[in-house]
């Protein structure tokens, strides 16, 4: 009994273990140095950003840094836990366009550009992210 | 006479448009992403080089306009054909464009007892809505972008096109196009249906001696984005077959598009648009510039 169970739990914790790593697109956007990276990137151009300034002017931007890059951790199957609020819930009050939205999207594009992400990575990650217009652009 | 007039008045309708957008009469943002503008279609719609796409030309967004113009110039062995046209996008739902195309038979025209370098030409004023789905953000879905358009054509050259036995000199195309982009892939699927009665694209007329009746014809495209600005893809689309003078065949192409920025894309094609009037099937160079924002 004892042997098997040890092995049940031993499999168990492998198979999670190999779940956790198993998203090629976290490894493939350089685990969380590269995630780091990207999201610095992107905050830099979208607190630069005049077409954003009304987004982002207000914005604490140590505050922001850090749940943006365990959000786009957590999007791309990484081990991070994103504790923060749904994005529906926090952008609910901002009455973001489309055009904001995308503006926020070519920012995020360039960034992963500057961080060296090849193309086809970028999509994969873009491709993951898309569907949040329906709870970001709420006018 | 009266067929000049009309696509001068129809050309200058879109250019008086065109300008009022620009100078504020509606918003304009080019809000949307690049290169999900498409380019424009033979026929002047928002799409391929051959077939329309349920994607709304321009970049503008939901709450903006977007508008082009374009020309495209197909060199087949022995006959020319141009685009010349302009077209429309209203809040990302709504689409109005208009193309004029020529065909020069060159010495063809010589064969076929026409006189060298005679000319077909075909006005064509289009409109298109966007139904439901939005091929970009619907990433997690498998639903397409689903448009319904209609393209109303008129030849000149009443006499001739009555003499290779066409029914009408003008005709009304209908078509339901779905695209869809499969972001995480890198490509772009799109499929229409088309009911016409339209011979050569409604250059040669509308029904013939053979067939005088609306089919379902089909037409599309498969894109591989290959960057942000480069795309490489095929098409094919199926034609009537109505007159009993001359066959007429299934036109194909492959593509390479660029967009240099959200104002100006170029795209080089080869195409083959089948057999044409006795002459054999036709191939040749696909040149295009699209224009706009």
């Amino acid at each position: 009994m004892r042997p098997s169970i040890r092995i049940a739990a031993a499999v168990l914790f492998i198979s999670c273990r190999t779940a956790f790593a198993a998203d090629p697109l976290f490894t493939d956007l350089g685990g969380e140095p590269g995630i780091k990276r990207i999201s610095s990137n992107a905050l830099d151009l979208y607190f630069s950003d005049p077409r954003l300034a009304k987004d982002f002017d207000n914005i604490n931007r140590r505050f922001l840094e850090p749940r943006f890059a365990a959000y786009l951790c957590h999007i791309a199957g990484g081990p991070c836990v994103y504790k923060g609020h749904t994005m529906k819930q926090s952008h609910q009050e901002l009455a973001i366009t489309e055009t904001r939205f995308n503006f926020v999207v070519e920012d995020l594009e360039r960034a992963m550009d500057r961080a060296g992400v090849p193309y086809h990575v970028q999509t994969r990650l873009l491709a993951r992210l898309a569907p949040l217009e329906r709870d970001i652009v709420t006018r | 006479m009266r067929q000049q007039r009309s696509h001068v008045y129809c050309a200058a309708i879109l250019v008086l448009g065109l300008a009022a957008v620009s100078h504020g009469a509606f918003a304009q943002d080019s809000g949307r992403l690049l290169a999900t503008a498409g380019v424009n279609q033979v026929e002047g719609a928002g799409g391929g080089g051959l077939t329309p796409w349920a994607l709304i030309t321009g970049y503008g967004s939901r709450d903006a306009v977007g508008g082009n113009v374009h020309g495209t110039y197909v060199g087949l062995n022995d006959f020319g054909l141009g685009s010349l046209g302009a077209a429309a996008g209203f809040y990302d739902r709504f689409e109005l464009s208009y193309a004029h195309e020529w065909f020069d038979t060159g010495s063809a025209g010589g064969r076929l007892g026409l006189g060298d370098g005679y000319q077909f030409h075909l006005d064509v004023a289009g409109a298109k809505l966007r139904l439901f789905g939005n091929a970009v953000y619907d990433q997690d879905s498998w639903l397409p972008q689903i448009a319904v358009g209609v393209q109303a054509k008129a030849a000149d050259r009443h006499a001739v096109l009555k003499a290779v036995g066409a029914a009408s000199p003008d005709g009304l195309d209908f078509y339901i196009a779905a695209t869809k982009l499969l972001l995480a892939e890198s490509l772009l699927l799109n499929a229409t249906v088309r009911a016409t009665k339209a011979n050569q694209f409604g250059l040669l007329g509308f029904g013939g001696d053979r067939h005088n009746v609306y089919s379902a014809q089909f037409e599309g495209s498969a894109a591989y984005l290959l960057s942000r600005r480069f795309a490489l893809g095929a098409e094919v689309r199926t034609k009537p077959d109505n007159l009993g003078f001359a066959r007429e065949g299934t036109a194909y192409d492959a593509f390479a598009a660029y967009f240099l920025s959200k104002n100006v894309s170029a795209t080089l094609a080869f195409v083959s648009l089948g057999p044409i009037a006795r002459q054999g099937i036709q191939t040749g160079p696909y040149f295009s510039l699209q224009v706009g924002f």
